[in-house]
């Protein structure tokens, strides 16, 4: 059975330039264990649908229209705050993306973590002190005794983002979402944390939902990866075949767009060519539509349904097109 | 700490008021302990006698001279500062825990909380704050707690408006959302995780607030609605006292002057405060 099930979630926002369309019927599940990583550009919904889910979007502006999202037998969205409070923290852990102001400044780092501990679990006392002791050691903090009398200003950034999944990890979650999590960390750290995160996976077979905007993190990580785009799912899929045989116009674009590792041929860059849409005034078929030099008339129209492609089981796409074919065809007339 | 008095050490003008205050405040605590005169007791042979430096530690020597009933006027000084710093410190403190918590509610929450308590402020700063605190004092009679609760009345608002400022910003920074994310309920966000963060504000409002506040109440007194008589207050010697200005300029100059080093010292050491809490003051040094 899946962990999380998502079942057509709409969410809007109400601005004054008119409704925002961010998140429309998305539907999607992953199983325990599974590490899915959703890719996407600002405003494609893939931070919003999540803070929607936990209950953590501000309403107003926002809206969640419709949609279910069924996590271990419970649907959130029919939660009570109190209920969702207790799973949120407890059962989800989160990482947010700039380690820099996701710590209070003002209070110690054990102090922050001790919360969490006395929130969702019944440690007390000595029990409770040696727990906070160990999870700063298990996400590979030095010193973790002195550390926790210490505030976020003395520790750089990669700690701090070892600290917020310490505490994101810290009552042994059955989910753990990160939001763009390594986004604002330099490289070399980004792949300590990287590193990090799939140890834990390892030792605590943790379900983890990664977001970020960066296909080079999701090709490490990932098992399944999805690409969304204007609120919905473009394509998703295994790695290994989303990678290999996308299927999807937004896909492709997106991975050619990245340089080729120790590439001997010098290709130019290909450029998604148009803007982000306005989903205040979203296009009427598929999204990606406009700016899709393979779209076809029907693309305009109609919004596409995911649909099966590939060898591979799982691998599915939205798009009216087939891209391979068309891919061919394009290769047949520039020889 | 050792950070906090170094920084204090190189600043001329706070360092000048932390002194000025700590003096202040020693005197008044340690008045029983210091042989004075008793401040009540007149002596109608030695009537608005000058300042006299002669024979100092005799029983009988009046330094700052005496009033119009023969009271010794360092003595009733040194006495009404007890009862000003300690009307002035409860007033500050009760407005600043009313005023912060209300800043935080408006602040966080918005919506109708933030316009009921806004429009509160504004319609309580558009009544001149003494003749809010005249009526209040003349309707509920002349006594020590109604004199902290006018006070407190008017100090609360400024709290307010600055905190709610502040908790506007705060509460769209990420640690905030990471709070939510681990199943903080509002009540513990505001008060667990804002809280701290407004302190220093609060904290600096507070010792312009005290500075304020002192002279609100030496006016209160010196409008006769202040503590009542024998008890020594220092705008009740003004008021006193001026009745003899031509001929005891004494009897005058010097609760004035006290006053005036009490408010200048708080608010030499206040401005200090702010700039040792502001990070883009401290940095720049």
């Amino acid at each position: 059975m899946a962990l999380l099930e998502i079942k057509n979630l709409t969410i809007e926002f109400d601005t004054p330039g008119g409704v925002v369309h961010a998140v429309n019927d998305l539907s999607y599940s992953i199983e325990a264990g599974e590490t899915l990583g959703i890719v996407g550009e600002s405003g494609s919904g893939k931070s919003v649908h999540i803070l929607g889910m936990l209950g953590l979007l501000p309403c107003p502006p926002g809206r969640i229209v419709s949609g279910e999202a069924w996590f271990d037998g419970n649907n959130l969205m029919a939660l009570s705050d109190r209920e969702l409070r207790e799973i949120r923290g407890g059962q989800i852990g989160m990482v947010f993306q700039d380690p820099m102001s996701s710590l209070n400044p003002v209070l110690t780092v054990g102090r922050q973590l001790k919360e969490v501990l006395q929130r969702h679990t019944t440690l007390k006392g000595d029990a409770l002190k040696a727990r906070m002791v160990e999870l700063l050691d298990i996400v590979g903090i030095p010193h973790p005794e002195a550390r926790l009398s210490q505030y976020p200003h003395e520790f750089s950034g990669g700690m701090r983002q070892r600290v917020m999944i310490a505490i994101g990890m810290s009552c042994n979650p059955r989910l753990l979402i990160a939001d763009e999590a390594t986004t604002a960390l330099d490289v070399t750290v980004q792949a300590q944390i990287l590193d990090l995160v799939r140890k834990l996976k390892e030792d605590f077979g943790t379900t983890v939902i990664w977001i970020t905007h960066d296909m080079g993190v999701v090709a490490e990580l990932a098992d399944t990866i999805q690409v969304m785009y204007g609120g919905r799912i473009m394509e998703r899929g295994p790695v290994r075949p989303v990678f290999h045989d996308p299927r999807s116009a937004y896909t492709w674009g997106l991975l050619n767009s990245l340089p080729d590792e120790g590439a001997r041929t010098q290709r130019r860059l290909y450029q998604i060519p148009g803007s982000p849409p306005d989903m205040a005034n979203p296009p009427a078929g598929d999204p990606f539509a406009p700016r899709n030099p393979f779209a076809t008339e029907r693309c305009h129209r109609e919004v596409p349904v995911l649909r099966d492609v590939g060898d591979v089981p799982g691998h599915k796409v939205a798009a009216w097109y087939d891209l391979p074919a068309l891919l061919a065809a394009e290769k047949e007339k520039t020889r | 700490m050792k950070h906090f008095f170094k920084d204090l050490t190189s600043s001329k003008a706070g360092l000048f008021g932390a002194v000025l205050l700590v003096i202040i405040v020693a005197l008044a605590l340690l008045a029983p302990m210091l042989h004075l005169p008793d401040p009540t007791r007149g002596d109608l042979r030695a009537r608005l006698a000058g300042p006299t430096w002669d024979g100092l530690f005799s029983p009988g020597a009046h330094p700052l001279g005496t009033d119009e009933v023969g009271r010794d006027i360092l003595s009733r000084l040194i006495f009404g500062s007890r009862m000003t710093l300690m009307v002035a410190c409860t007033a500050v403190v009760l407005g600043g825990i009313v005023g912060t918590i209300l800043g935080i509610l408006a602040g966080y929450k918005g919506g109708f909380v933030d316009k009921l308590l806004m429009r509160l402020v504004d319609i309580q700063l558009a009544i001149p704050l003494m003749l809010l605190a005249l009526l209040i004092v003349a309707a509920l009679g002349p006594s020590i707690q109604n004199v902290v609760l006018v006070l407190a009345l008017t100090s609360w608002i400024r709290y307010a408006r600055i905190i709610r400022a502040q908790v506007l910003s705060l509460r769209e920074r990420e640690f905030v959302q990471s709070a939510h994310a681990i199943g903080a309920s509002t009540l513990r966000i505001m008060f667990l995780h804002i809280l701290p963060n407004v302190m220093t504000p609060a904290l600096v409002v507070g010792t312009l607030e005290l500075a304020r506040i002192i002279i609100m109440d030496a006016a209160l007194s010196f409008l006769g609605l202040g503590v009542q008589p024998p008890t020594p207050s220092w705008g009740r010697m003004l008021a006193d006292g001026r009745v003899y200005l031509s001929s005891a300029w004494w009897a005058v100059t010097f609760p004035g002057l006290a006053i005036v080093l009490t408010v200048l010292s708080v608010n030499l050491f206040g401005d200090w405060l702010r700039d040792y809490f502001d990070p883009k003051t401290r940095s720049a040094k």
